[in-house]
């Protein structure tokens, strides 16, 4: 029997910013539409995770009464800092030596959570459906090839895949033309990428794996408006990498730190690299006597516009990070993935109106200000291939001096899960134990997520050959996911590899280092994974 | 038969509670907010018996601040037929709820009143007791199973002693626990209907009830954070700690 279906002009998979942007322009430009928007976290901003400094362009272009309806986007940066960090010492680095890229005196420290919340509640005034708690699982196709829209999940199946009582069946969604905007790596744009083909002739992306912990300190340690970020230690010379301190409002310091996944040591801990890292004296007098009062972790994207895939197929548009419009150097891509839906709206808009291909997407994403700003700051990362060092004396001839004019372009070599180098060449890590006070262990870590998923349904994380773990990756990498997964899901117990999928907080980090791409990450049933508040 | 369910807004169960730093509640700032989980089986209990067509028409009720609403249109979108917010800006001890849900009882004439056996943020579990002694009306409370007869209904209570069956005279008042039965999804179709359905909305304040909280709070905190423990090597260090240390045995 088939599934019942709705119709619609538009359905888009992702309730972010570059989703709800596509969605509030779309329903700018014609009231008449019918949108909607599915989203697999239990509320919108649930599963939302950045820094985040926000620079408001897109915010400007998209509602530009924003500070009078009140968004959240109150706490303007006051001060910088940029510090590169020894063992036991630090080193400042004048403000006016940045590269213009990474200056940030127009813009406002946010949750991007809550800005994500405020959007959607500005979608609905328009007349956007919203479903959180519902996520598209399987993209569904024409028979011309072309998309005809999404399926959402069956929800209430057991483990074995049987229905159980409540069980609900997914039912498709069917639209003109379709929106995917995950953010990075989502799992039906990754299965799009590869039908059409969309990263042909392209570098392979590369990802890194970001952390946040939200902290309660004293006045005192608190400067509302402090925008600091230190590159060095704990990190060695060859992994990027660097931090993130953001001072926002009612006392509150988001902390964070991104590692690129291109990392070669199998027994590096990307978690165990942040927590360590706060234990640097010029961080720790921060937070000392504060409280965490939450935690997360999200893959990201960094591979820039040499890695950026065709954003249009035929019925479909790619957008944001789930294609990739993340501005590496600039550590922000909430304004150019809400650009892009910007530009998905018009796109759609002509083609309903105008009868033009949504191939259209391509020209007028070019000639955006968000794709210049990609292709200025295109060759910053791969540079850092050379090490830190290289990487940062590169980046200061390349920005300041050049600002991103040089007539040629780096390549990225190769996918970030075969930088792995086999663990017996490769010196183990001793990662101090956790204080309780300063750093934490992951239990007591994805205990704040409030990730929950309901324990007897499908495993979400599905292997492709179950006994590589044990028979190859553990002898040759001593089993990675051991460490690189934020919040412990994968264990190795009396030799066997053991999946705590009911923790998973929807990185993504192990569908993307997984050497052998042996690990899939799929939706689970909606409503499952973190609930994140202000994150 | 008509049936009113009575559901509530907590904070969402998998949210680690944070307590306000000047001690006067806890933090709701951004914190995800779902159903009351036993109300989502008061709620299942109350379609099902729509379904089986023992009942004809199933009203959710709900006393709180305006986003309270969203509890009841998620009981609209599993089955309730209409629903009723009653808005009330700040928090409403349990006699205070059981004195406004009398005054809509009175105006519904329900059969049956079907509510969570306590709400998981205040775990007062005495609302569905005091309005059925406002009421006059018999209770059932903490149900794990339910069996409509024609003027009377036995319901299976979880006890402390084990399971315990009682017969009880319509109308009644059930409060649910969480093994009644197993809640379903809402579908999308039906949710959309939901937002078609409609919410009545009445103010708490202007029902003619004494709300008046009694109960004055002192301090709100935090339990003392547990010690790690500590491994002993026999039998005999165990006792002795367990004797001299720890002063238990």
């Amino acid at each position: 029997m088939p599934r019942e279906a709705m119709e619609y002009d538009v359905v888009i998979v992702g309730a972010g910013p570059a989703g709800l942007a596509t969605a509030i322009k779309l329903k700018q430009l014609d009231s008449n539409l019918n949108v909607c928007i599915l989203e697999k976290g239990s509320e919108v901003g649930a599963h939302i995770l950045s820094g985040n400094v926000f620079e408001t362009k897109a915010l400007d272009e998209l509602l530009p009464k924003w500070k009078e309806q009140g968004a959240p986007v109150k706490t303007k940066v006051s001060k910088e800092k940029f510090l590169f960090l020894g063992k036991n010492k630090s080193l400042s680095w004048p403000t006016w030596l940045l590269p213009s890229v990474q200056k940030n005196h127009k813009n406002y420290i946010i949750s991007l959570a809550n800005l994500c919340r405020w959007l959607a509640e500005q979608a609905e005034k328009l007349g956007v459906e919203i479903f959180p708690g519902f996520p598209a699982s399987e993209v569904l196709y024409k028979e011309d090839g072309s998309i005809k829209g999404v399926a959402t999940l069956d929800m209430g199946l057991d483990k074995e895949g049987k229905k159980k009582e409540g069980y609900q069946e997914g039912m498709e969604i069917h639209a003109k033309v379709t929106v995917f905007a995950e953010g990075c790596r989502g799992h039906l744009g990754k299965q799009i990428i590869k039908k059409y083909n969309l990263d042909s002739g392209k570098n392979p992306q590369q990802y890194g794996i970001g952390f946040k912990e939200i902290w309660e300190v004293s006045d005192q340690q608190h400067q509302e408006g402090l925008v600091m970020h230190t590159a060095g230690w704990p990190l060695d010379n060859k992994t990027y990498g660097g931090s993130f301190v953001y001072h926002a409002e009612k006392k509150q310091i988001y902390i964070g730190y991104v590692i690129g996944l291109d990392y070669q040591n199998p027994h590096l801990s990307p978690f165990d690299e942040f927590q360590r890292f706060k234990t640097h004296k010029d961080i720790k007098k921060m937070l000392e006597g504060g409280k965490r009062i939450a935690f997360g972790a999200r893959a990201l994207i960094e591979g820039g516009i040499q890695s950026l895939p065709k954003m249009h197929m035929p019925g479909g548009l790619l957008i944001g990070c789930d294609a990739g419009t993340l501005n590496m150097p600039k550590i922000k891509g909430s304004h150019t993935a809400m650009k892009s839906g910007i530009i998905a709206a018009e796109t759609i808009n002509e083609n309903f109106k105008n009868k033009k291909e949504l191939s259209i997407y391509e020209d007028k994403f070019k000639k955006s200000w968000a794709y210049k700003e990609l292709h200025q700051a295109r060759n910053v990362k791969p540079s850092f291939s050379w090490g830190l060092i290289f990487g940062i004396i590169y980046t200061g001839l390349d920005q300041i001096l050049f600002r991103g004019k040089l007539p040629f372009t780096l390549k990225h070599k190769h996918a970030d899960h075969k930088a792995l180098k086999p663990a017996n060449q490769m010196s183990a890590i001793d990662y101090p134990k956790p204080d309780g006070k300063i750093t934490f262990d992951k239990t007591s870590s994805v205990f704040l997520t409030g990730t929950n998923h309901t324990e007897n349904q499908p495993v979400h994380l599905k292997l492709k050959d179950p006994n590589l773990p044990i028979n190859y990756t553990l002898k040759e990498y001593n089993e990675p996911a051991q460490r690189y997964c934020p919040v412990g899901v994968y264990e190795i117990q009396e030799n066997k590899f053991v999946i705590n999928s009911q923790n998973c907080i929807h990185c993504k980090t192990c569908d993307i280092k997984e050497p052998s791409q042996n690990i899939t990450w799929v939706v689970p049933e909606g409503g499952g994974g973190p609930k994140y508040g202000n994150m | 038969m008509k049936i009113l369910v009575a559901v509530k807004r907590v904070i969402d169960y998998n949210v680690q509670i944070r307590v306000k730093e000047d001690g006067t509640g806890v933090q709701t700032d951004n914190v995800k907010m779902s159903t009351n989980p036993p109300d989502d089986n008061a709620i299942e209990e109350a379609v099902k018996l729509k379904e089986s067509g023992k009942a004809k028409e199933v009203i959710a009720i709900t006393v709180g601040e305006e986003k309270a609403q969203e509890t009841v249109r998620k009981a609209l979108a599993v089955g309730a037929d209409r629903g009723i917010h009653v808005k009330a800006d700040s928090y409403i001890e349990p006699l205070g709820v059981a004195k406004i849900l009398k005054k809509v009882v009175e105006k519904e004439k329900p059969d049956i009143i079907f509510m969570g056996k306590q709400a998981i943020d205040d775990d007062c579990n005495q609302t569905g007791q005091m309005l059925a002694s406002l009421l006059g009306w018999p209770q059932g409370t903490f149900a794990s199973k339910i069996e409509l007869q024609d003027k009377s209904i036995h319901v299976t209570r979880e006890i402390d002693e084990g399971l315990e069956t009682i017969e009880i005279n319509l109308p009644a008042i059930i409060t649910c626990d969480l093994r009644l039965n197993e809640p379903r999804y809402a579908s999308l179709p039906n949710i959309m209907k939901a937002k078609k359905k409609p919410i009545e909305q009445l103010i708490a304040k202007d029902l003619g009830v004494d709300i008046s909280n009694r109960i004055q709070q002192l301090k709100v905190e935090e339990p003392p954070k547990r010690k790690g423990g500590i491994k002993v090597s026999s039998v005999a260090e165990l006792v002795s700690k367990l004797k001299n240390e720890a002063k238990v045995i």
